[in-house]
């Protein structure tokens, strides 16, 4: 019952928090001089019906208030308006989310899975050989830049000739069975993942070790040694549950890195993903499309964080009283 | 003094920082080391590999060091061009020589150069790009924007983030919450997003310098909310101590209370700070620029540079083109091994951590 309340209440902050996004992104984009219909007049397939209805649902005629106001009802409404090249937005948006979610949870999972550990072990064995070749490799995977590696890993890609370079399907995608297909998505996500794990992977293990370290310093666990439990008991039943919290509420950071960690690595490996879309509808000055995956890519964000929030509130009883 | 001296005894700090103090001397004197200026371009000699430099001469004896000019020839077997050595004629590599005028440091106008060749020699240490331009020339004339890129925006991020995050904290209430719904608004755009939003809304048909800056104040506008919040955070535990009480007792005005006692009580966090964003600035500059939306051509940026490292035929055949790369991680490495030393330094609560 607390925690449906904790959840209703946090739904509740979100919305002025897209208000005021909604508001920043909309006239940042409108300061800009770019015609929001430029690139729609241009395209001959455009009928001038669809033209009237893209003025008439934002108001381009009428002071910069009401175009808000009109935009945003539109918006609430799922009414994305026109790309460029006179797809609906929305259509193109449910192509794309999904691509780029299946992207970053394979990465988040990932990372955890190995995070985690090699953060434990590296406290555990605190000023070994083992602690600082893990702390100079996690350097040197933060030091990448993403781009930089996306584009060593074609580059293996290549000349190998091991992993498809680029996209998410072959050509003959349509033709495969299930099971095929399966394979040949989890084929095209491998370097991607690859690229976008060994990113996020350093940040993760240095905090973890870090928190553990804090953790292993306290009281409590000086208390439970004291009382004679074994090393084990000690780190994963009363050190690891307090120090893995704070990386619960990283979970929701960590989604925010890797949107944007994503957009440049989807470019380089041509991968059709949020990022990617969103970077060539900025090439492309096509406003309807900037602006919806603008508002997408916050609602994920904040998504991320409200998720990442009720993991918190239940994995932390201190937090349930406090509220 | 003695805060440097603890950061030093950190053998990788210590190698961080002579990287680093080396990168930074080689891009000030960028005009004298480098064998040609930001501009030269040879037409002719697009994508050529870099030159062979040789110190034993055909007779197998020990040289000065030299090298052969390239030309190009049409493989028919091939069906390609291909860069051959042009054997007739040495060219010694000498100290020194006289080669296209810059100013010195901007201002002693001369010819000489720390290094290259005499008049009708090419020395291409990291090949040419595509508009026969020298890479390794460029590399040093890109460092100078992608190296301060940082530093330049964080003059933008932190005065804003201590101000910001100085008043929210210090007045609290409404105007705390208010500010704060704001940072938080800003903080839930997926960064990069916005940065490439707000870099491709800048008018075209600006000069080079204009856009460096407006970058600059781009990447800033990106990293001051976080920066706040935590400031804010500072502030609130700061402004409850005997200090700040006795102050507003004596009459002290409030900016001046926040200006003048407050903030400066987070000057450690705010070197710490510092030193570990430099990185994430070089790396959004350089993103920026390798998709096109950053430093514009004919300036040099190392993120630019690897935007020719976008082509296939460049990244399999034209490996030099990946040089910017390389630079940049070192860069991004040293700055992080620093800061890690700073940090472990000037915070204490990290200190027993290592």
């Amino acid at each position: 019952m607390e925690l449906l309340r904790y959840i209703a209440k946090r739904f509740l902050q979100v919305i002025p928090l897209l208000i005021i996004v909604s508001l920043i992104s909309f006239f940042i984009i409108r300061l800009s001089p770019i015609d929001p219909l430029a690139e729609l007049r241009l395209n001959p397939s455009i009928s001038q019906e669809t033209l009237d209805k893209e003025m008439k649902r934002l108001n381009l005629d009428k002071p910069i208030y009401v175009q808000y106001f009109s935009w945003a009802k539109s918006f609430i409404k799922g009414n994305l308006g026109y790309t460029s090249a006179g797809e609906k937005v929305s259509t193109k948006l449910k192509e794309r989310i999904p691509n780029t979610l299946l992207l970053t949870t394979i990465v988040i999972f990932m990372t955890w899975a190995v995070g985690i550990p090699l953060g434990i072990l590296a406290a555990i064995k605190k000023e070994t050989a083992l602690d600082r070749l893990l702390t100079v490799v996690s350097s040197i995977g933060m030091a990448i830049p993403s781009f930089f590696f996306a584009i060593l890993m074609l580059i293996f890609a290549v000349k190998t000739g091991w992993f498809p370079v680029g996209g998410l399907t072959s050509y003959n995608f349509n033709e495969m069975g299930l099971l095929g297909k399966i394979a040949d998505i989890s084929k095209h996500l491998v370097l991607p993942v690859i690229v976008l794990f060994t990113i996020s992977l350093s940040g993760l293990q240095r905090q973890m070790r870090a928190n553990m370290l804090e953790v292993l310093d306290s009281d409590y666990v000086k208390f439970a040694r004291a009382k004679g439990l074994s090393e084990g008991k000690v780190i994963f039943k009363h050190a690891l549950r307090n120090a893995i919290n704070p990386m619960i509420t990283l979970l929701g950071f960590e989604f925010a890195g890797l949107l944007s960690g994503a957009a440049l690595t989807e470019y380089v490996f041509q991968y059709p993903g949020l990022g990617r879309l969103i970077l060539e509808a900025v090439m492309k000055s096509d406003i309807n499309l900037v602006m919806a995956s603008l508002m997408m890519g916050t609602i994920m964000l904040i998504a991320g964080n409200l998720i990442a929030d009720i993991l918190l509130m239940i994995t932390d009883p201190r937090l349930r009283g406090r509220s | 003094m003695e805060v440097l001296r603890k950061i030093f005894q950190d053998k990788f700090a210590k190698a961080a920082f002579i990287v680093l103090a080396a990168l930074y001397i080689v891009i000030l004197f960028a005009d004298f080391i480098a064998p040609y200026s930001n501009t030269y371009s040879n037409r002719s000699m697009a994508y050529a590999p870099p030159s062979k430099i040789y110190t034993i001469d055909e007779r197998g004896k020990l040289s000065r060091p030299y090298t052969y000019n390239y030309k190009r020839e049409y493989e028919p077997a091939l069906m390609q061009t291909v860069f051959k050595q042009d054997r007739s004629k040495k060219y010694y590599i000498k100290p020194f020589v006289k080669a296209e005028g810059y100013k010195f440091l901007g201002l002693i106008p001369t010819h000489r150069h720390l290094f290259g060749v005499d008049k009708g020699g090419e020395l291409y240490l990291l090949g040419t790009d595509i508009n026969g331009r020298d890479v390794f020339s460029r590399l040093l004339f890109g460092g100078r924007i992608s190296m301060t890129v940082g530093f330049l925006s964080l003059l933008i991020v932190f005065p804003i983030g201590l101000l910001y995050g100085g008043i929210s904290g210090y007045f609290g209430g409404i105007i705390d919450t208010l500010m704060m719904r704001f940072a938080e608004a800003t903080m839930a755009i997926p960064s990069f997003y916005l940065l490439i939003i707000l870099a491709a809304i800048l008018p075209s048909g600006m000069t080079s310098i204009q856009r460096f800056m407006l970058i600059i104040v781009i990447l800033g506008l990106i990293g001051w909310a976080g920066f706040a919040r935590v400031v804010r955070g500072m502030v609130l535990s700061i402004k409850n101590e005997d200090f700040v009480q006795a102050e507003k007792t004596i009459g002290a005005s409030n900016m001046r209370i926040i200006l003048k006692h407050i903030l400066p009580q987070t000057t450690s966090y705010v070197i710490i700070a510092m030193t570990l964003s430099v990185p994430s600035y070089i790396l959004a500059e350089s993103g920026l620029s390798f998709l096109g939306l950053g430093i514009q051509q004919p300036d040099a940026s190392w993120g630019n540079m690897l935007k020719e490292a976008q082509e296939f035929t460049n990244i399999l055949y034209r490996p030099w083109l990946l040089t910017p790369g390389v630079l940049i991680f070192i860069a991004v490495l040293s700055f992080n091994l620093l800061g890690d030393a700073i940090r472990d330094v000037l915070d204490p609560k990290s200190q027993k951590r290592i």
